[in-house]
């Protein structure tokens, strides 16, 4: 539903109509009113100041502000140079912006809260906006823009006219930021540009008149000039209604004649480094209430003082709206994404253990939630009040423990559970199934021996590995051995289950042909314990490949597999893990039985969801029982053509289980990936048979989920497994106000079983601040998160709506918390001025990032199964890993300085920053490229591939070799950083740049212009900044 | 003139025959009158050390509707090389083998010494014998290392170029495949789905992996006989392999919890191994060995459920029709025993329990192929070991004293018809002039199908004298019988036993006397007794024992001499005098009676009281009690 919100609101395409895309309000959000408000307000020059002003739209930032804002500052810092380049210039001097010439300055000026407000610039990076800033900026804008702001509308513009390509520009010119910093804010004209990639966009609000008020005008004249003229100028004016002509006439016009720099627009990059600088290597408590956690690229040590871990749990934004209306208004996303098995760093403490023995968990009486760091203990501790449903309690008496003078129990710092924000409980024989104590889990390993996997060696890959691997098996940290019980079947289209019962001298396989009705043949002998079977498992391994060595059978089962693995997970009551190793398309005659049915002609139409979607409901029926009786499906895929992804990835997905796909899988090239997968899948942390209940504060509640989790009722979110690289997204929606004193609280309680078979609690609790002032709900959101939640809600609408409707709901829905923002938070500025808050400034480079991901992109080029398969992958990542997957990393590798354990700064994914005598590494999570440009420094070539010259290294090779030279090491150890945090291995491909397998390569440089579609970052900037103007009018 | 008894014990020396009349009544009418049936007791195998079977083929009439074998009844022109047929008097030209014929000089059929006579023929593939031995691992683990110990010791008894295949079953039904090196491999089926015998074949590979294999390699002869070589293995192959496989079979493992038996999946196992063979071999000789120790209790074919608080059906819950499996699991059997039968194998059922196992439902599968039926306590004890040791006992040619896929045929000369079999066959339905309308036993046929027989397995054969009061046989006249036997002997030849007898007719109201003297008590007591025992498998008790007695009172009528109102008076000549006595015992014995009987153990008694010889069936009615002492020979 949610995503429907999101995605489908009828109303934007309504509104659509006229322009093409934003209608003014969205869905929900969209707050109708705003288009009457006066456009945002503008920040104040001076913050922005400090970014200059667009490219082209130049604005001259406020003098002072550029540092002032501290954190803008970073940007500011950065930016200024950077960014704005061309035209702006002159500005430059000016105040931060210069807006563009402001068109109706009159509204912005008003409202523009400027304070606290933030405003991006449009300019780019003036975006900053203070907002946390730490304390920047307020300051910074006070000074500056004291006054309402200036209109940086301006700005904002500026940067998109560049980008925008096509024609409109206008901006550029004129702008300048006006505002000075200080300068009065007024002037009223502001342009927008728009940026519409498209189409051109209107210049004509901006007007040319230019503003005035801004100290620095000096740029502007000139540009806006250019700009504007085209456009028209009257437009300002009227302002609110000025624009409105806007969108007519973006249509048309103006071409940008300038391209707008790329520096000049806001930088991930830059960002990141900016946080890393500020945050990384600190502690970070988690004290306290709302506080927004460094990003997820900032490496620091995290504190859990009450809240938990932003590694645990991360939020689009840690301050609430107070009410409903203003969420609407926002249309930012109340989400959190929830990784509730993170992986926790060896410098940090691990999770307490809680054991009240038969006592059990101590719950509040009327909503359950579990004790935690919320509840108020009052009455000398001899009651306490529920922080989430304000119900009085009776503290059991086992329990009961005196307050202090300032109300807090004494013991508060010896338990746990009052004092942090994550612990677990053991949980009582009530919270089992049956009653009863669940047996240690099963890993189940199914080996699919038809014809081609046998021939391609596969299976004895496989096999092989398996010996090893086994040794490894996850155990319980204070136990010698692995509680878990371990299984074989192999399968083509019949299956063969194998007795591997410590003492046979041989393995006995029993074949069950009755595929139609799958069961279990034995009990005893089926799963045993690894180490006491070790030599019959042995034995079956080395058989294995031999036994189907002579097979040529070529169809497969698939659906019966997993029902078998299922089946005897179920006999021998435990819950547990099926790994899959599966080939084809499973044709032969069995329930769950798939046809072809990849269809290129259904692209681009209303159909093309169908290709999403299972082909029969087996697949659903199954994942449902598997989840009923804790068997998680891990599915590794080794397709050489169409497998159906969406079909066979199902219940893998439904059950927490993680799909790995090796397209055309070749031994020499791709053996190393599929095994370093396997190890990691068999090793990691894993919690099994799990429900998952997020508990809230009065005043909203959790209404859509998203992950691999299985959903009975909307309540409980059921898993047969987690492990520890899958979140879950959960989406919140009001039901009342909230109030700002005792903000929104969020318990997350996952039940589960161990890999030792003890049932246990795992809970985590966060507490997040409300706020009636929107400017507060910007200062706290992180784009990251958001991005994680967009995606998981579009990609999860990619079911039941047309693409095309996804996409424009998602750049509708970006307008349009930028333009709330505008109008609402930003002090005034010209309307030509992108203004991002601080916190959002990169959401347009990410957002396009989303936008241009396969499985949006309506291309025949793309493979089906490759889109299903990222989809669905996308769909069980927490936020550092969807951040990576959408925008990935590119590290210059030739000013690599050896001597350093720290991974270079990172550059921006473009083309344009690639250089023929550079060699760089990207990585998205998934793939690893090492670029060449031809001119590489042959010492370089030499230390990595231990080859004389470029044109010796063979770019078959996917690991590098290990060549005693500090290059190489260095470079093997940064490949290995960056593999070591990441849920899949990434292979590595090398690309010698001009060879054909650059189209590949170039793919993933996402701030450009896609291969496929997709707009460069310049283009989908203007291209919103057009929305939000439309919207804005 | 010898006496009767010599006669009668000559001619089933001879020919393994026992009339009930040896002089037969000339019409249909005084036929009836003499209330026991014109019927015979033959035992096809009869043991012969002093026949060797001659190794030709036989000589067949010419006419197809009779196609009787050349017997030293038929009438022979030397001269001409002529023979004309006794049965309908063709007249056939001799084949050119026998261009050297002449009094002196005759074949061994001719001669009036080989009445019965047995031929081997050499055409056709000769195929091993097949020993499917399908076991029940829900046993106690002493029962089943007994019985594990059993079979690895009937391996060494089998032939060594025999096919064994082995089927286990317990909740699962596991069919092995004997041909795997290293790991050991089984095929495992649900006991609870009833499947096809398509589908089997198809989840057992045995109709597509043939295919493939020939595509694959062209060039090569396609073994069509060893596509089923996965699970049916010649025995000094794998006799190793087939002895630790055993050796390792477990107990069936699945959680028996308290109070409920174990799931036991008897009837899907049967119908996978028949399906196995009906895929493989059909119409080649085999024995489907089933070795259980308890009641089906799930699946098809179950008898009861698996709650031990719930008994098995008694006599009483059937009478009270309260048995609420027995209608579907008999059908169940039923159907399989048919199949099996169809394919000409056979099903052995050695049941050992001490509660009942299912045999009344079962029964059928060992009743219509032949196939033995075992009861015993324990497989653990003596009783069983020795039982199935005696079943691969050899005769004086050490020969396997068991023959397979027979089917009997009786030609009858024009007097009489053929009215049913009582025995363990089933009807061929093959009609022809020599089918009498009334059936008695399994009717409506001229041949029947027996698919496992030993030296003593003996039918009941019933006759109708079809010549009418008022068209006399000729004075002197004879009638004629031939039985043909075909079958795969032990040895896997195919074979033909042909017997051939003639009797006196002779006129009821005039010679009375004669056919009163001819009269076989015995036969007649016994051949009564399993048409009772027939009667009793479909109806009441209480209605077959009336029907017993009227029978009984009648003869006496018919026989006896008495004064009116003078019981003292009664007599009975010496041929008849035993008679009265095998009918008391008969209607006291279990056959008839069910009390204080399970329904399997009526079953069982049944069963084999249906295919004993007479001296065996004589002592099970009638139990000598003797007494022994250190003073002598047993009295």
């Amino acid at each position: 539903m949610s995503q429907q919100g999101y995605v489908a609101t009828p109303p934007y395409s309504q509104s659509q109509p006229g322009i093409g895309l934003s209608p003014p309000h969205y869905g929900h959000y969209g707050d109708p009113s705003h288009a009457g408000s006066p456009p945002g307000m503008m920040k104040p020059a001076g913050p922005l100041g400090a970014a200059a002003p667009g490219g082209m739209l130049p604005q001259g930032p406020s003098p002072p502000g550029p540092h002032q804002f501290g954190q803008n500052g970073a940007h500011a810092q950065g930016h200024p140079p950077q960014r704005f380049p061309g035209p702006p210039p002159v500005n430059s001097a000016a105040p931060s912006y210069a807006p563009y010439s402001p068109s109706t300055q009159s509204s912005y000026p008003s409202p523009a809260s400027t304070a606290s407000v933030t405003q991006l610039a449009s300019q780019l990076n003036a975006m900053h906006i203070n907002s946390y800033g730490t304390g920047m900026a307020p300051p910074g804008q006070g000074p500056p823009g004291p006054p309402s702001a200036p209109l940086f509308q301006g700005l904002p513009r500026p940067p998109q006219p560049s980008i925008m390509q096509p024609g409109s520009q206008v901006l550029p010119p004129p702008p300048t930021a006006l505002n000075g910093p200080g300068a009065s804010p007024l002037p009223p004209s502001t342009h927008r540009q728009d940026g519409l990639p498209g189409p051109a966009p209107l210049n004509a609000q901006y007007q040319p008149p230019p503003l005035p008020g801004q100290t620095l005008g000096t740029g502007y004249s000139p540009q806006q000039a250019a700009s504007y003229g085209p456009q028209m100028a009257g437009g300002q004016l009227s302002y609110p209604g000025g624009f409105p002509g806007g969108p007519a006439q973006m249509a048309g016009p103006p071409q940008l004649q300038k391209k707008l720099d790329p520096d000049s627009i806001p930088s991930p990059i830059q960002v990141i480094e900016n946080d890393r600088a500020t945050r990384g290597g600190q502690v970070y408590a988690t004290n306290s209430r709302g506080q927004v956690p460094p990003l997820v690229t900032t490496d620091c040590v995290i504190q859990d003082q009450g809240n938990a871990s932003p590694r645990y749990i991360r939020c689009t934004t840690y301050c609430f709206p107070c009410t409903s209306d203003m969420a609407k208004q926002a249309q930012i996303p109340l989400a959190a994404v929830i990784k509730p098995f993170a992986t926790i760093p060896s410098n940090e403490t691990p999770l307490y253990l809680v054991n009240h023995g038969e006592n059990g968990p101590v719950r509040c009486n009327r909503c359950k939630a579990y004790m935690c760091p919320f509840m108020q203990f009052i009455e000398g501790g001899r009651r306490y009040q529920c922080g989430f449903c304000n119900c009085v309690n009776d503290v059991p008496p086992f329990y009961f423990q005196h307050l202090d003078h300032i109300g807090r129990r004494l013991d508060h710092y010896e338990k746990p559970e009052l004092s942090l924000g994550s612990y677990e409980y053991v949980a009582t024989l009530d919270y089992c199934r049956k009653n009863k104590p669940p047996n240690p889990p099963a890993f189940i390993f199914m080996i699919d021996v038809s014809y081609s996997n046998i021939k391609n060696g596969l299976v004895k890959l496989i096999c092989e590995e398996l010996k090893t691997v086994l040794e490894k098996l996850p155990k319980e940290e204070q136990e010698e051995t692995s509680a878990i019980r371990v299984g074989f079947i192999t399968y083509n289209k019949v299956l063969h289950f194998f007795n591997v019962k410590s003492n046979l001298a041989q393995p006995q396989m029993m074949v069950v042909t009755d595929v139609g009705e799958v069961f279990v043949p034995l009990l005893d002998g089926f799963l045993v314990n690894y180490q006491e079977s070790q030599s019959v498992i042995h034995n079956l391994l080395d058989q294995i490949p031999e036994m189907f060595a002579d097979s040529n059978e070529n169809e497969t089962v698939f659906a019966p597999v997993i029902q078998a693995g299922m089946e005897a997970l179920k006999a021998a009551d435990c819950p547990g893990k099926l790994f899959i190793f599966h080939s084809s398309l499973p044709t032969a005659e069995a329930p769950g039985k798939l046809k072809n049915r990849d269809d290129k002609k259904l692209i681009n139409t209303d159909k093309e969801k169908i290709l999403f979607q299972p082909q029969t409901n087996v697949y659903d029926a199954l994942a449902k029982d598997c989840v009923a009786h804790g068997c998680c499906v891990t599915l590794f895929l080794f397709p050489s053509q169409y497998v159906d992804v969406a079909s066979l990835g199902l219940v893998p997905q439904l059950t927490g289980g993680t799909l790995y796909k090796y397209n055309n899988f070749q031994m020499h090239m791709d053996s190393q990936q599929f095994l370093n997968d396997l190890r990691n899948d068999i090793e990691k942390k894993i919690g099994f048979d799990a429900i998952m209940r997020i508990r809230t504060s009065t005043g909203f509640r959790a209404t859509d989920f998203f992950g691999g989790i299985f959903m009975n009722n909307t309540t409980d979110v059921e898993m047969a497994a987690i492990d520890c690289d899958k979140a879950v997204t959960v989406e919140f929606k009001h039901d009342d106000k909230l109030a700002e004193d005792s903000g929104a609280l969020i318990q997350c309680a996952v039940l589960y079983t161990t890999i030792g078979g003890q049932r246990r609690l795992r809970i985590h609790n966060l507490s997040l601040n409300c706020s009636s002032q929107l400017a507060d709900l910007y200062k706290s959101c992180e784009t990251d998160a958001l991005i994680n939640f967009f995606a998981k809600s579009a990609f999860k609408a990619v079911l039941h709506q047309p693409l095309k409707v996804i996409r424009e709901i998602l750049v509708n829905q970006t307008a349009h918390m930028l333009a709330c923002y505008r109008k609402n938070c930003a002090s005034p500025s010209a309307a030509s001025q992108l203004i991002l808050p601080d916190s959002m400034k990169v959401l347009p480079v990410y957002m396009n990032c989303l936008l241009k991901n396969c499985v949006l992109l309506s291309r025949p080029e793309i493979s089906t199964d490759e889109r299903a398969y990222q989809r669905q992958l996308v769909m069980t990542m927490g936020v550092a890993d969807s951040q990576l997957f959408f925008y990935p990393q590119l590290l210059p590798i030739h000013t690599l300085d050896v001597k350093s354990t720290a991974l270079p700064t990172a550059i921006r994914c473009s083309e344009s920053r690639l250089s023929e005598e550079g060699i760089f590494l990207l990585a998205n999570g998934l793939n690893m490229f090492l670029w060449l440009g031809v001119s590489s420094p042959p010492e370089l070539i030499q230390g990595i591939f231990n080859v004389p010259s470029f044109a010796h290294i063979n770019t078959d090779m996917t690991t590098l070799p290990e060549v005693g030279n500090p290059y190489s090491q260095t470079l093997r150890m940064i490949m290995s950083i960056i593999q070591q945090k990441r849920p899949y291995s990434m292979k590595l491909t090398i690309v010698k740049q001009r060879e054909q397998p650059e189209m590949v390569f170039r793919q993933f440089l996402v701030e450009d212009k896609g291969l496929y579609g997709g707009s460069s970052y310049v283009d989908f900037l203007c291209c919103v900044h057009k929305e939000i103007c439309q919207l804005l009018n | 003139m010898a006496t009767y008894l010599e006669f009668i014990q000559q001619n089933e020396e001879r020919d393994g025959v026992r009339f009930s009349w040896n002089v037969w009544p000339s019409s249909r009418l005084e036929a009836t009158r003499m209330v026991v049936p014109l019927a015979c007791l033959l035992t096809p195998l009869k043991e012969r050390p002093d026949l060797p079977p001659v190794q030709y083929e036989p000589v067949l009439c010419s006419r197809t509707t009779c196609k009787a074998i050349l017997n030293p009844l038929c009438q022979v022109d030397y001269r001409a090389k002529l023979w004309a047929c006794n049965f309908c008097f063709q007249r056939n030209q001799f084949p050119p083998a026998y261009t050297g014929i002449s009094e002196v000089n005759q074949p061994a059929e001719l001669m009036p010494q080989f009445s019965t006579i047995e031929y081997v023929i050499q055409r056709g593939a000769q195929s091993p014998l097949i020993f499917l031995y399908v076991v029940d691992t829900c046993l106690e683990e002493d029962d089943l290392q007994a019985l594990k110990e059993s079979l690895q010791m009937s391996l060494s008894l089998l032939p060594p170029d025999a096919l064994v295949g082995l089927i286990t079953f317990g909740r699962m039904v596991q069919v092995h495949e004997l041909s795997c090196e290293g790991i050991s491999k089984s095929y495992v089926f649900r006991g609870t789905k009833d499947l096809t015998a398509k589908q089997i074949q198809d989840m057992l590979g045995l109709t597509k992996p043939a295919m493939p294999m020939q595509q694959a390699r062209p060039g090569q002869p396609h073994e069509q006989p060893f596509v089923s070589s996965r699970f049916l293995q010649p025995v000094h192959k794998i006799d190793m392999n087939l002895t630790d496989l055993l050796g390792e079979l477990q107990r069936d493992p699945w959680p028996v919890t308290q109070g409920k038996r174990p799931l036991r999946s008897t009837g899907v196992a049967l119908s996978i191994a028949v399906g196995l063979l009906e895929g493989t071999f059909p119409n080649t000789g085999a024995r489907i060995m089933l070795f259980t120790g308890g009641p089906p209790t799930q699946g098809p074919g179950m008898v009861v459920g698996d709650e031990l608080k719930v008994p098995i059906r008694s006599w009483h819950d059937i009478e009270k029709d309260n048995a609420r499996f027995m209608k579907k699991a008999t059908k169940h059997y039923e159907m399989l025993a048919n199949r099996t039968a169809t394919n000409g194998h056979c099903i052995d059922i050695y049941a050992c329990a001490l509660d009942q196992t299912g045999l009344l439902e079962m029964k059928c599968c060992a009743n219509l192929t032949g196939g033995h039926m075992v009861m015993g306590d324990s497989f653990n004890t003596s009783l069983f070991k020795q039982t199935f040791q005696r079943i691969f006992s050899k005769d004086f040619n050490g020969d396997f004293r068991m023959a397979f896929g027979a089917t009997l045929e009786v030609k009858t000369s024009r007097e009489l018809k053929v009215a049913g079999a009582i025995g363990p066959c089933v009807s061929l339905n093959v009609k022809g002039p020599c089918v009498s309308e009334n059936e008695l036993g399994v009717g409506g046929t001229s041949q029947w199908k027996i698919c496992g027989l030993d030296p003593t397995s003996t039918l009941g054969i019933y006759f109708e004298v079809v010549n009418q009061h008022n068209a006399p046989v000729p004075q002197g006249g004879r009638g004629a019988i031939q039985f043909v036997t075909q079958y795969q002997h032990s040895s896997t030849q195919r074979r033909i036993r042909v017997t051939t007898i003639a009797r006196n007719w002779a006129d009821a109201q005039s010679q009375l006397r004669h056919i009163e003297a001819a009269f076989d008590q015995e036969a007649a007591a016994v051949l009564m007794a399993r048409l009772g025992v027939f009667r009793a498998e479909s109806e009441e008790g209480p209605d077959v024992l009336r029907w017993l007695d009227r029978q009984l009172i009648r003869l006496c009528q018919k026989f006896g001499q008495y004064n009116k109102e003078d019981p003292t008076s009664f007599r009975l000549s010496d041929s008849f005098s035993l008679y009265p006595q095998f009918m008391f015992h008969l209607r006291r014995s279990p056959f008839l009676q069910v009390f204080n009987n399970s329904p399997d153990e009526s079953s069982y008694y049944r069963h084999h009281f249906a295919r004993q010889d007479l001296t065996q069936s004589l002592i099970m009615i009638q139990p000598i009690l003797y007494s022994y002492s250190f003073h002598g020979p047993p009295e």
